[in-house]
């Protein structure tokens, strides 16, 4: 599986007070389809929840179809000790980060095998050095500073992905966590997914500046053609890279297009036309976008392009029946006071709704 | 000896720094100014300033990163000037921290000690003069902590650090320079009192007065008022506001059969409506001869001038009347 080079487009990144990454980058076959497979995985899982809430087996959630290339591409930049932080859409990067697609796709039906147990849904899903899922606008920006806080006081090289979207760009207290992260240093990169949207409003209308990468003011950024997932991969490494070698914080914006609306609730066609939905999906689509160059620089046949796709759609279809199979929590007390507080620290009682369902842990 | 409340949660987060390597202060002025309230003085010299943190004025973004590098492994305490100024972080205390142990299903845990002056101040007026135990009181997840004497701070604060939930320790800028008795015992950096354990301050059979923080001293001088009108009181310091130790209150209201509980929050929804509620929902509803008494802060914000001001928070006097309301004595 030796190394070869490809080009990226030229106007793959946009830099703000920093060098551009280079646009030759190294690859391997095999890196190649498993970024492939990753990313056709995480639609398929997301496209199966779709289908699972239309059964009305789903609560409600937010998709990231379109986005894919994003979570896949920062996977593969780094190692399972750097760590990442994201908002609600978060069902990609839990994959990416180990959960399975089982354990995801019964989360999100609220099941006992979920990756939280039943316990957080769709906006709440963790992972071995994954952090949520948290469904407050920007409050993970400053978690994802004091994540990167932790490895920097700890000595450890590793690099902390703090995300957020074009909506939450503007709330104050990311710029509180650019502010400390550049201050003390921090090996933080500050991650806007720029879908163009937070929830139905434009970032034009939202945004007095909607150039997310020059947001940081005084921490460089880097502007990603993040419907390729080549480049959010070449851009992801070369800020770990830059970020753990004591330059403090950087900012990348990830531009991406989301293909739904906000949440289930939103038809999403309401505050944008259908021609611009159709043009992105026809145009700039991250998995097709893939596919003809795996085909073009002849890593893959349009066969074994067909035999993947066929793959994984049985795969993530035969783990959402084991997941829809799975058992709902067994509705008790002791599962619904579960994990309120740490095992063995428990208050000695916690109120149920009536004074008879309070729960007793006091021997 | 006689410690003040302020050397003993220096000589508590001292002891738990020297103890754990993970633990980590940071807030306003924790480090080259000593302290706000001076309760960190000391501590950059003895701890470096990779443990002893001056942030810049952005209580969201520093309590917020307090919370990931606790999700991260570390163990935070985290200093607001005042517990007033928390408000501009709440929602990264109760989202971000008290939450995530439970929305994660029980695989992460967030250990984390948000700490910092609370309750009725002096002269500051409305905004810098507020009772915040009820509202982190009624958040799943937290515990919260409000001591009255040095014993209680350093027994509590090491509780609290070494808890592995996010626990909310509500300080008083007015004990900060009282001082208290500290026995030999609790000098040791062994000692620690366990949350949730409320202590007799002072036995009785007449009427109990539970308080927490400043108001238990109140319920004291009360008590010793009422003792002179042959009336035993017996005067409970809560210690903790969540979870709250109910059955001490059960205990001493049985054989009391009347209760005034004693806070400076706000009247509504507050600390004496939870005690009431607690004791109506308890077996100690039929011990009562008299309503439970609330004495608690007025309806107001805070006013500035001073004739107005004592009248917004309990006093001494105002304690000694409820008690004798719960005797149907004259007052």
């Amino acid at each position: 599986d030796s190394p070869f080079t490809v080009r990226l487009l030229p106007e793959s990144f946009q830099t703000y007070q920093i060098e551009s990454p280079e646009l030759d980058m190294q690859v391997t076959k095999n890196e190649l389809i498993s970024l492939y497979r990753d990313m056709v995985t995480v639609r398929r899982l997301e496209t199966a929840a779709d289908a699972l809430y239309k059964a009305k087996k789903i609560r409600g959630f937010h998709l990231s179809i379109g986005e894919e290339a994003i979570a896949v591409g920062i996977e593969h930049a780094i190692t399972r000790d750097d760590q990442i932080i994201t908002a609600y859409r978060c069902h990609g990067f839990a994959y990416m980060r180990g959960a399975s697609v089982k354990a995801i796709l019964a989360e999100l039906m609220g099941r006992r095998d979920g990756v939280s147990f039943g316990k957080g849904g769709s906006m709440h899903m963790f992972a071995p050095n994954f952090f949520g899922g948290n469904g407050i606008v920007g409050a993970q920006v400053p978690v994802g500073a004091g994540l990167a806080f932790a490895k920097h006081y700890q000595g450890l090289p590793h690099a902390t992905f703090a995300l957020y979207g074009d909506g939450a760009a503007n709330q104050g207290q990311v710029f509180e966590a650019y502010n400390m992260a550049k201050l003390w240093k921090l090996p933080c990169v500050f991650a806007c997914e720029n879908n163009k949207y937070g929830m139905g409003t434009s970032a034009a209308r939202s945004s007095a500046l909607t150039e997310y990468h020059e947001r940081g003011q005084y921490i460089p950024g880097i502007k990603v053609d993040a419907m390729d997932v080549l480049a959010v991969k070449q851009a992801s490494a070369f800020a770990k890279k830059f970020t753990t070698e004591g330059n403090g914080p950087i900012v990348l914006e990830y531009t991406t297009y989301r293909y739904g609306g906000h949440s289930m609730s939103d038809p999403g066609t309401t505050y944008r036309t259908r021609e611009e939905i159709q043009r992105m999906r026809s145009t700039q689509d991250p998995v097709t976008g893939l596919k003809d160059r795996l085909i073009g620089w002849g890593v893959l046949s349009e066969d074994e392009i067909k035999a993947i796709d066929k793959e994984v759609r049985s795969s993530v279809d035969k783990e959402a029946k084991e997941a829809e199979a799975s058992p709902a929590p067994e509705a008790s007390l002791s599962l619904l006071f579960e994990d309120v507080y740490i095992k063995g620290t428990e208050p000695p009682v916690l109120r149920g709704r009536i004074p008879d369902e309070n729960f007793v842990f006091a021997k | 000896a006689m410690v003040t409340v302020r050397d003993a949660l220096n000589q508590a987060m001292a002891e738990e720094m020297e103890r754990d390597e993970a633990v980590f202060l940071m807030g306003e002025e924790v480090a080259q100014y000593n302290g706000a309230y001076k309760v960190s003085r000391g501590l950059l010299d003895k701890f470096g300033d990779k443990r002893v943190v001056d942030t810049p004025i952005t209580e969201a973004g520093f309590a917020g990163l307090c919370v990931g590098a606790a999700l991260a492994g570390l163990k935070p305490i985290c200093e607001f000037m005042t517990m007033n100024f928390a408000m501009q972080a709440i929602d990264q205390i109760i989202n971000s921290g008290a939450k995530t142990f439970y929305m994660s299903g029980g695989t992460q845990p967030c250990n984390v000690t948000f700490r910092g002056p609370n309750g009725a101040a002096a002269g500051v007026g409305a905004q810098h003069s507020q009772d915040f135990s009820a509202w982190y009181g009624s958040i799943p997840g937290l515990k919260v902590i409000s001591p009255y004497s040095s014993e209680d701070a350093k027994g509590l604060m090491k509780a609290a650090i070494r808890d592995p939930n996010v626990t909310v320790f509500l300080e008083n800028e007015i004990l900060y320079g009282e001082s208290f008795e500290m026995s030999e015992e609790a000098q040791s950096p062994d000692f620690v009192i366990p949350i949730g354990k409320a202590k007799i301050e002072r036995a009785g059979t007449d009427v109990t007065l539970v308080g927490h923080s400043r108001n238990v001293e109140f319920c004291l001088q009360a008590a010793e008022i009422l003792a002179k009108e042959n009336i035993s009181a017996e005067v409970i310091n809560l210690r903790t506001i969540k979870p709250m130790d109910v059955p001490a209150i059960v205990k001493s209201v049985k054989k009391t059969n009347r209760i005034v509980s004693v806070d400076s929050g706000y009247p509504a929804f507050g600390f004496g409506s939870e005690i009431a509620a607690q004791i109506m929902d308890s077996d100690a509803f039929d011990y009562l001869d008299a309503p439970v008494e609330r004495v608690t802060g007025a309806e107001v914000p805070t006013p500035y001038a001073i004739e107005l001001e004592s009248m917004a928070f309990p006093t001494t006097d105002v304690v000694v009347k409820a008690a004798k309301k719960t005797l149907y004595l004259p007052y």
